[in-house]
């Protein structure tokens, strides 16, 4: 198969994954209309998803500078320490942010010895705060990418020719942020979107009542399949318009190649590198208070946990490493050919990122049954869907270095008749190596947090931890399951950092 | 692409297997399955007589039970449903899929309860459980509403407690309904998609009092010797939640099918109830409840729908949450 029919055959296994599971689901509904409140959900979905993707660039920018151009003891570490918020099961996330921001949390004990009103975390400022929480890191990551995408020699040569600070955000920084920011941006408003734990359980009410709710409420409680097919079909709609609009916006930001020498970008002193500091030590916070509290409720319960935990764990790591192998191999594949010009596939990379895991699952369930029981078949089809939903990150993180790559030693590869895989190993491979490694790495710990089509197909002997830990949290041992989740983190952490670290000792320079 | 022929290789050949003794096929929700919940003994004690495998298939909680019973249709597997509940029933009996199921009425649930169709098997009062140490526990619902206490509850597009409540209102004030929930408003910090979110949430000290069951301090009492909980009475009365199992029309297996619902029903595996599923028994147990059981509050009066009118009611009286309390 040539490289464009292998592009292709995977983007249509993606768009049959989603769009064919949803009508799937569709065709076997009887009735075909919207419920009352389904228009509230709506307003309530776009409006947090705007605000949560709006919010977390714009935080992502300064602590992104700060982590391109200072150097210092544990940079290297927190930078992939920041990257766990990310990674954290919902659940565990917002218990974590709780013990921080919450009634009995250090932020409220600080307000109310100051005689202030306590705060509550409830409402749409929580919603949102979570999702900043859980995306900053995310847009971080890809803004840093692109920062260090610009060869440090034009830096160099700013710095030479006597730029001041707003020249050189002028010439260098503001068509790289052009580039990657609307990227960015739709890629956490896409993930907002389908947010249903999050929004549901700090929105503090029925106002705040998501798009992602109306499925579960029309597939589990009414066995609406049609209206839970319409929805379906509307997030796919508003994941296609964000993604064109994507297209439109992003201008590829063209810095020409550098040397590829690894220098480093000038550090700029003075009231700049307090700047850096403080973006720097606001973000730790933010980022590691929950961390810290969840290690903290998580260490004392590790003795607690049932046998069980560690089969579960074994499931769910093997579960993880196969499908961020595959989200891997189709997002390198589909980043080439949409950066050699296939630009439909953009659309289909992107649409695991607004499909509902529920309509996912409940699309291939009507698929095997009755055909082969949904238990036998429930960690294949765990893999095959996590790794669909893993690809739109992947994707986002390759196709602008993709972009960069073809610009910079496309014709030079031409040239010299380079092709096939000894231009993937000699070429691609070493430029792409550590978005690559990142969002390998990436893939696979979110395929560990993931609690989604599981669900529908567990049977006995395939419980994934995320699973285990909710029957617990079930049977009243919330201890245990804080335990647990303290596993989960860390085995998601360390599964990530391997990949991470392969990407970065691979790169070319 | 090799994943599929494969499974259905395995599918197979675990089926020859299973051909010398016969399946029973029991689906049920995730926490009765469980190695926490009442499962593995009934499995084990049923096992020991019906020279059969027993296999639970398990669903997140009773409503997706029902949903995926729905999904598979009358080609279902399943050959017994445990843990519907009675504010499911009517939608559940309107599948067609279930069959008589021909056992003896239960005689331990504080209200008279039969059904041709559903066998009840645990019953529990919902209730706000909250830490001892409250001062002033409401006495009931406008007794909360005017209080400044915050409570969790659960969604009840969601969740079947959180259905359960909104049942509640609805069985407890009637037409009333929607002015209680806008009283409540303010007392609601959040609506947690499930009950172990709530419940969690009420444990890290997010609010004063949770949605669950009068049931619920038993388990601090007993597994964790925790005697600092218990639950508010209120005086209009507790909605009942009355757990179900049925048998499926189409099962392979009619025979053992019965034969679960009656061991199900019997002294071995209701024993078993109380402190897994921390629910009464649907019939009396010989030997009384477990020690721990007597300190529990017990309601007055017990509040329940009939299957019809729940089932009747139920899109209203959610809506009518959702307008009071989105307002």
């Amino acid at each position: 198969m040539t490289a464009r029919a292998t592009a292709a055959f995977f983007g249509l296994a993606v768009a049959a994954l989603t769009l064919g599971s949803a009508a799937l689901t569709a065709g076997h509904a009887t009735d075909w209309s919207l419920g009352p409140a389904d228009g509230a959900a709506l307003r309530f979905t776009l409006w947090q998803a705007g605000l949560s993707a709006l919010i977390s660039c714009l935080l992502a920018i300064p602590l992104a500078r700060a982590l391109a151009r200072r150097r210092f003891a544990g940079r290297a570490l927190l930078i992939r320490l920041l990257a766990a918020p990310f990674l954290l099961p919902v659940v565990v996330a917002v218990l974590g942010l709780l013990a921080v921001f919450g009634r009995a949390g250090p932020v409220n004990a600080a307000l109310t010895g100051l005689c202030l009103p306590p705060l509550s975390i409830f409402g749409l400022h929580g919603v949102v705060l979570a999702h900043v929480f859980l995306n900053l890191p995310l847009a971080t990551r890809m803004i840093l990418q692109s920062w260090q995408s610009i060869p440090a020699e034009r830096f160099r040569l700013a710095e030479a020719l006597g730029m001041p600070p707003g020249a050189q955000f002028r010439h260098l920084e503001l068509p790289m942020l052009r580039g990657v920011l609307p990227g960015a941006m739709a890629t956490v408003f896409l993930l907002c979107l389908t947010s249903f734990a999050v929004a549901l359980t700090l929105g503090g009410g029925p106002r705040a009542s998501t798009i992602e709710l109306s499925i579960y409420q029309a597939l589990r409680f009414e066995f609406d399949l049609g209206r839970a097919a319409l929805l379906a079909t509307m997030q796919f709609a508003l994941c296609a318009a964000v993604t064109l609009a994507t297209l439109r916006l992003t201008t590829g930001a063209v810095f020409g190649p550098g040397l590829g020498r690894g220098l480093e970008i000038p550090r700029p002193g003075g009231w700049r590198c307090g700047l850096d500091a403080v973006a720097l030590g606001l973000a730790c916070a933010f980022l590691l208070g929950p961390l810290i509290a969840i290690t903290a409720r998580g260490l004392p319960a590790l003795t607690e946990m049932p046998p069980g935990v560690w089969p579960a764990l074994a499931r769910s790591v093997a579960v993880a490493i196969g499908s961020a192998l595959l989200a891997a191999t189709v997002g390198l594949c589909l980043a080439l050919s949409v950066a050699r010009g296939q630009t439909w596939l953009e659309v289909t990379a992107m649409l695991p990122l607004s499909a509902s895991g529920l309509v996912i699952g409940t699309g291939l369930f009507l698929a095997v049954h009755p055909a082969i029981k949904p238990e036998t078949l429930a960690l294949p089809v765990t893999l095959a869907v996590n790794a669909a939903m893993a690809l739109p990150y992947l994707f986002r993180l390759l196709l602008p270095e993709t972009r960069t790559l073809l610009a910079d030693y496309g014709r030079l590869s031409d040239s010299l008749g380079l092709s096939g895989l000894n231009r993937l190993r000699l070429v691609a491979l070493p430029r792409l190596a550590r978005p690559l490694g990142f969002g390998t790495g990436l893939a696979a710990a979110l395929s560990m947090g993931d609690l989604g089509v599981i669900a529908l197909f567990a049977g006995e002997r395939t419980e994934t931890l995320p699973l285990l830990i909710q029957h617990l949290m079930g049977a009243y041992r919330m201890e245990a399951a804080a335990g647990a989740a303290l596993v989960l983190v860390a085995a998601s952490l360390a599964l990530f950092w391997a990949f991470d670290r392969w990407g970065a000792k691979h790169a070319a320079a | 692409m090799k994943t599929i022929p494969l499974s259905a290789a395995f599918a197979c050949v675990a089926s020859l297997a299973a051909a010398e003794t016969p399946v029973l096929d029991v689906y049920t929700y995730d926490s009765f399955a469980s190695e926490w919940g009442p499962g593995p003994a009934i499995e084990k004690g049923f096992e020991e007589s019906c020279a059969c495998d027993l296999r639970f298939v398990t669903a997140g909680d009773g409503a997706s039970l029902l949903a995926r019973l729905q999904l598979e249709g009358a080609t279902s597997a399943a050959d017994v449903v445990v843990g519907l509940d009675t504010n499911l029933n009517a939608q559940a009996a309107a599948t067609g899929l279930f069959a008589a199921h021909g056992q003896p009425a239960v005689t331990g649930l504080p209200t008279p309860y039969a059904d041709a169709n559903f066998l009840p098997f645990d019953w529990g009062w919902f209730a706000f459980v909250h830490n001892k140490s409250l001062a002033f526990p409401p006495k009931s619902f406008e007794d909360l509403a005017a209080s400044d206490l915050k409570i969790v509850i659960q969604d009840p597009r969601s969740s079947t407690p959180g259905l359960g409540l909104v049942m509640w209102v609805k069985a407890a004030y009637g037409d009333r309904a929607g002015e209680i929930w806008a009283g409540l408003k303010d007392n609601i910090v959040t609506v947690t998609p499930g009950w172990s979110e709530a419940y969690g949430l009420f444990l890290e000290g997010e609010a004063d009092m949770v949605l669950s069951y009068t049931t619920s301090p038993a388990y601090h009492l007993i597994a964790e010797s925790d005697d600092t909980k218990t639950a508010a009475a209120f005086d209009e009365g507790h909605y009942l939640q009355i757990e179900v199992a049925g048998k499926l029309a189409a099962s392979d297996q009619p025979v053992l099918a019965d034969a679960f619902l009656a061991y199900l029903t019997s002294e071995a595996a209701q024993s078993v109830i109380p402190t897994t599923n921390w629910m009464y028994p649907a019939n009396p147990l010989a030997a009384g409840l477990p020690q721990g059981f007597e300190t529990l509050i017990q309601p007055a009066k017990s509040l329940l729908l009939s299957q019809e009118e729940a089932g009747a009611m139920r899109d209203a009286a959610v809506a009518e949450w959702q307008a009071a309390l989105a307002q």
